[in-house]
């Protein structure tokens, strides 16, 4: 495996000393992938998001904590409009992937969707077969040509998402049969399926046992290589383990943004401080 | 502390008495079912046999016949009434489900409603006004258009609960992966519903099958082979009442076993439905 966050340990140790455990020099500065500026989101009349500034460097994973209720998964949302389905939902400001502002009317949303794709809190597999469910977004978007190319596809997605193994006797077999864990990791495959550039995750792990987290985390950390992660998480631990970049919200305000190990060790703002050494949230 | 025991003894009795009243009309509820049911089977048990199923009906006093032609008919009436009624309600229900803002789904839920709660003997005035004068004559086609008329409110109203009950998660699923909302409701949210959608199908098509009152004037009656579909048919409730009310107890017996084989039809259909699923549930799930 290549240089992986310790998993031995079964002791959770505060965010500061395995920031530091993992030895990390400075993330490389790699391209400006996501650029959000001056964002403003409401529902109806409350004013969820207030004056949001941030860049999401490509290849490397970006954490988004903070209290529940703060905002973070609203903000997970509108980086794939999926908040447009909500009735009475206003974004103001600018979001630009690749330099291209995704609230253009313009702008393809369904085609957004594929290239910015999205994992969900609790599992959401379709009632249809382990296969089925992987192959979905291939045919709805027309992505193969072929039955082996699909076949070939959905193996390689599920092998991403450390699946294969387990699933590879029962492909037609129904997701739903599979355990928490596991669906967690379909899900996943499906989305990596399309070939996505951006993967949000919004709280991959927290409906599941230690293991599966575990593995999850595991999963982020290889993915990074060729994908820009975004992960909204409420456990601190997991966000120093996994991240290079972390962002603390707060009642709808981003506090600080930079790179891990300094939010954990060095944090500017107190509120940070107070928040990583657990003194509320 | 002897108003303890008698606050005891007075929980207790009314334990007793709502249980003992309740299960009591349990129990009633269910007899009903099952007295009718052996009463057919003890009225017209022995007039059906192969022949009932099989040849027409037979002269006053001449012994033997059947209602194959009934049969038939009925099935005929229904294959109608569910490529007209069926189609049209399940489209309207996709749509108040998935596109219509909340006021105009509350006024088209309204309007079913009230679609629903027209008597069946009107439905048949309209449809006889509507088709069958100026075809000029009665006909399998008024019938089966009448009793789809009727299916209609249901299937819209099941469509769109079934609808509504599939999760929101899996919608999101689905969008999140760059399809779109048609794609969506055509090949996530319909075959994750389509269980409670044939169930609900199912169900209608039995208490439609039973109609008596639309069919009095839309697809008359017919002694013989009804050809095609522009002639009037026999239908199993028709001839029940037909024979029913005549003064012939030959009639009244084979009326008794029509009773039976229509109310078995339904309950085979009814089980049928449930038990399909009731499999799919444990299927998929």
């Amino acid at each position: 495996m290549s240089a992986a966050p310790p998993t031995t340990t079964p002791v959770m140790l505060s965010g500061a000393m395995r920031a530091a455990e993992r030895g990390l020099a400075a993330p490389p500065a790699t391209a400006v992938k996501i650029d959000v500026r001056g964002m403003h989101f409401y529902y109806g009349a409350a004013h969820v998001l207030d004056d949001i500034t941030l860049t999401v460097r490509a290849n490397q994973v970006t954490a988004l904590i903070g209290p529940s209720g703060c905002g973070k998964s609203t903000f997970l949302r509108s980086l794939n409009r999926m908040n447009d389905i909500i009735p009475g939902a206003r974004a103001e400001g600018r979001i630009r992937i690749d330099g291209q502002d995704i609230y253009d009317p313009s702008v393809d949303v369904v085609d957004l969707r594929r290239r910015v794709g999205m994992v969900f809190q609790k599992s959401n597999p379709f009632p249809k077969s382990i296969f089925d469910n992987v192959a979905y977004g291939l045919r709805v978007n027309g992505l193969v040509s072929s039955r082996a190319e699909l076949a070939g596809r959905v193996e390689e997605s599920l092998r991403q998402a450390a699946i294969w193994d387990e699933v590879k006797d029962r492909l037609q077999a129904s997701a739903l049969a599979l355990s928490g864990g596991q669906q967690q990791r379909l899900c996943i495959a499906r989305a990596l399926a399309v070939r996505p550039e951006v993967l949000l995750m919004d709280e991959p792990a927290s409906a599941l046992d230690p293991i599966a987290t575990q593995r999850i985390e595991e999963l982020i950390y290889d993915l990074k290589t060729a994908y820009t992660i975004v992960i909204v998480t409420h456990n601190m631990q997991q966000a120093a383990r996994v991240s290079d970049f972390t962002g603390f919200f707060w009642l709808g305000k981003l506090i600080e943004f930079n790179r891990t190990d300094r939010i954990f060790t060095a944090p500017g703002e107190k509120l940070t401080e107070d928040y990583v050494t657990g003194r509320f949230g | 502390m002897a108003s303890a025991e008698a606050r005891r003894m007075r929980r207790r009795v009314a334990n007793a008495a709502m249980l003992g009243l309740t299960a009591a009309a349990t129990v009633l509820t269910v007899s009903v079912l099952f007295f009718i049911l052996g009463y057919l089977v003890y009225q017209g048990g022995s007039s059906v046999s192969l022949s009932f199923f099989t040849e027409l009906p037979k002269p006053v006093g001449e012994a033997g016949g059947g209602m194959a032609n009934a049969i038939v008919g009925s099935g005929k009436l229904l294959l109608i009434a569910t490529l007209t009624g069926v189609p049209i309600g399940f489209l309207a229900g996709v749509y108040v489900a998935e596109f219509a803002s909340p006021v105009p789904a509350f006024v088209l839920r309204y309007a079913t409603d009230l679609l629903n709660g027209v008597p069946s003997i009107v439905v048949g005035i309209f449809v006889y006004a509507l088709i069958v004068l100026p075809m000029k004559q009665f006909s399998t086609v008024a019938g089966g258009v009448a009793l789809g008329i009727i299916m209609i409110p249901i299937a819209l109203r099941s469509t769109e609960e079934y609808l509504r009950s599939v999760p929101k998660s899996l919608r999101e699923a689905s969008l999140a992966l760059g399809a779109s909302r048609a794609t969506t409701i055509v090949r996530v949210i319909v075959p994750a519903a389509s269980g409670g959608i044939v169930t609900a199908l199912m169900l209608n098509l039995a208490r439609v099958a039973g109609e008596t009152a639309p069919l009095l004037f839309t697809a008359l009656n017919n002694r013989f082979w009804s050809r095609g579909w522009l002639d009037p048919t026999a239908s199993l409730p028709v001839m029940i009442f037909t024979y029913a009310i005549a003064p012939y107890p030959d009639w009244h017996r084979q009326a008794w076993a029509a009773g039976l084989v229509l109310l078995g039809l339904v309950l085979v259909t009814n089980i049928g439905a449930r038990w399909l699923l009731a499999r799919r549930r444990r299927a998929g799930a």
